[in-house]
């Protein structure tokens, strides 16, 4: 009795021992901040950040690999406290991107070539002729970019181009890598002038298939106060391009514009994005991740 | 040399763990939805499974038998168990965290599962040399991640299949895994 006693108690200290050395030396150092994040995420595991789940990406916070916007469903509530936790400051975060459409084409701006009756996709009307458009820069208007987006953020409008929802893009970039014809680009949410056009042609090759193309007036580049936009080479000839950095969404360039290729979009307020932003103590419920869109 | 082939091919096929004696049959059901998670589990199952063989047999020859305690042996075997899980779980979740997360519950449940213990007590009730409870270890270990990648590969590919609502998840999976266990019948005319 007493030996049986004994023998355990020594196997079962032997044990503890050991798994006590072993729990020292395999210890998996975990930042309290995750555990922190971790309680102001949405939960939503959506995947709209890029990373495996909220897990992975409050990790990728704390070691300062991800830019903290990048969490949609989150809004501005949620940046806010991750810069309170973090001590950053939320400014200094790099503002989330959208994926915005350079090309104005629709169906009553762009002349066509012939009529296009094959496989509805991109790739294979591009194939023929260069696409059914005229015009071989802009958009081909078959929809890869709708059906790859995988938040919903993308429909198809009524005159065959697709129409970004910017609330519910989240920069995740896989229309820009589909897109054939380049002209998908992501850019930071609050730019709002954008030239919408592609076409490195000359002025009067340009015009007489599109109503709506850039024909390198350089207009906008004489009336714009900053310096910002300028027509430069691009690809095999020239086209007006917006630096962004300079931009300080005024839109004169886009008002002189004659084609109207420079557009001003309305702003994306900061204050409809903190609506979309769940607090977590509300869920079960709409975690605004977009995922079930397309469903 | 032919005892030890005997006891593999015994272990692996006729006497498989699953299959024939229905030891471990939790993650059999529970981790085998994915081929990659079921080949991780299979892993550790065979890591916790050989090692105890090891350690229980060296228990059971220095301490129990000489002692006259024998009847302390479930109790010395699981405490041997659990001890080795532990190690096995802070091992994994510092070297390969993805498959500890895939794991989940599964690992820590490795300490219940009963072809752990079931191996280390078949080893005793055949009274096995060392050697040969090795061998018996890894064969069974062998066995068991055999059966457990057999059933990941069915069970994949029924996710592209038309069941009947009532049959989805769990009854289907069970009659697969009767269909499997009917057919390793077909092994025991081997020997």
């Amino acid at each position: 009795m007493l030996i049986a006693v004994i023998s355990l108690a020594v196997m079962g200290g032997l044990f503890g021992i050991i798994l006590g050395i072993a729990g020292k030396k395999f210890a998996v150092e975990v930042d309290p901040r995750v555990e922190e994040l971790l309680n102001f995420m949405p939960g939503a595991n959506c995947g709209a950040c890029g990373m495996a789940g909220c897990g992975a990406f409050a990790e990728a916070i704390v070691a300062g690999e991800v830019n903290p916007r990048l969490c949609a469903p989150g809004g501005a509530s949620l940046y806010e406290k991750i810069a309170a936790i973090m001590g950053t400051d939320v400014s200094s975060y790099e503002e989330r991107k959208v994926a915005q459409l350079l090309c104005q084409g629709g169906f009553e701006q762009s002349k066509m070539l012939y009529e296009y009756k094959g496989v509805h996709d991109c790739h294979l009307a591009l194939a023929n002729f260069k696409g059914p458009k005229a015009c071989n820069y802009g958009c081909v208007r078959m929809g890869n970019c709708s059906r790859v987006c995988p938040f919903g953020a993308i429909q198809m409008g009524s005159d065959g181009l697709p129409v970004i929802n910017f609330y519910l893009c989240t920069g995740c970039n896989k229309c820009v890598v589909e897109c054939p014809q380049q002209i998908l680009q992501l850019v930071g949410v609050s730019r709002q002038v954008h030239v919408r056009c592609l076409n490195t042609d000359k002025g009067k090759d340009a015009r007489p298939i599109c109503t709506t193309a850039c024909i390198k007036c350089k207009l906008c580049e004489k009336n714009c106060p900053e310096d910002a936009v300028h027509v430069v080479p691009f690809g095999n000839g020239t086209v007006a391009l917006v630096d962004y950095e300079k931009c300080t969404n005024c839109g004169i360039c886009a008002a002189k514009c004659p084609t109207k290729a420079i557009q001003k979009n309305a702003a994306i307020s900061e204050e409809v994005l903190r609506e979309i932003g769940i607090p977590k103590d509300e869920e079960p419920g709409c975690q605004s991740c977009g995922v079930c869109k397309p469903l | 040399m032919q005892e030890y082939l005997i006891i593999i091919v015994s272990a692996v096929l006729i006497n498989n763990i699953v299959l024939s004696q229905f030891l471990g049959i939790c993650p059999f059901l529970g981790v085998s939805k994915k081929l990659s998670s079921s080949l991780g589990m299979g892993g550790a199952v065979s890591f916790v499974l050989v090692l105890s063989g090891a350690i229980t047999w060296v228990v059971r020859h220095y301490i129990l038998v000489p002692f006259d305690i024998g009847y302390m042996q479930t109790v010395a075997f699981i405490l041997i168990i659990a001890s080795l899980v532990q190690f096995v779980e802070m091992v994994m979740r510092k070297f390969t965290p993805p498959l500890y997360k895939a794991l989940g519950i599964y690992l820590p449940l490795i300490t219940t599962n009963c072809a752990v213990l079931g191996v280390a007590i078949i080893n005793v009730q055949k009274d096995f040399s060392f050697g040969k409870a090795m061998t018996h270890s890894l064969a069974h270990s062998a066995g068991f991640t055999l059966a457990l990648v057999l059933m990941s590969g069915i069970r994949e590919r029924m996710e592209d299949a038309d069941i009947p609502e009532s049959m989805q998840g769990t009854p289907i999976a069970l009659v697969i895994a009767a269909l499997m266990s009917i057919s390793f019948l077909g092994f025991s005319g081997l020997i």
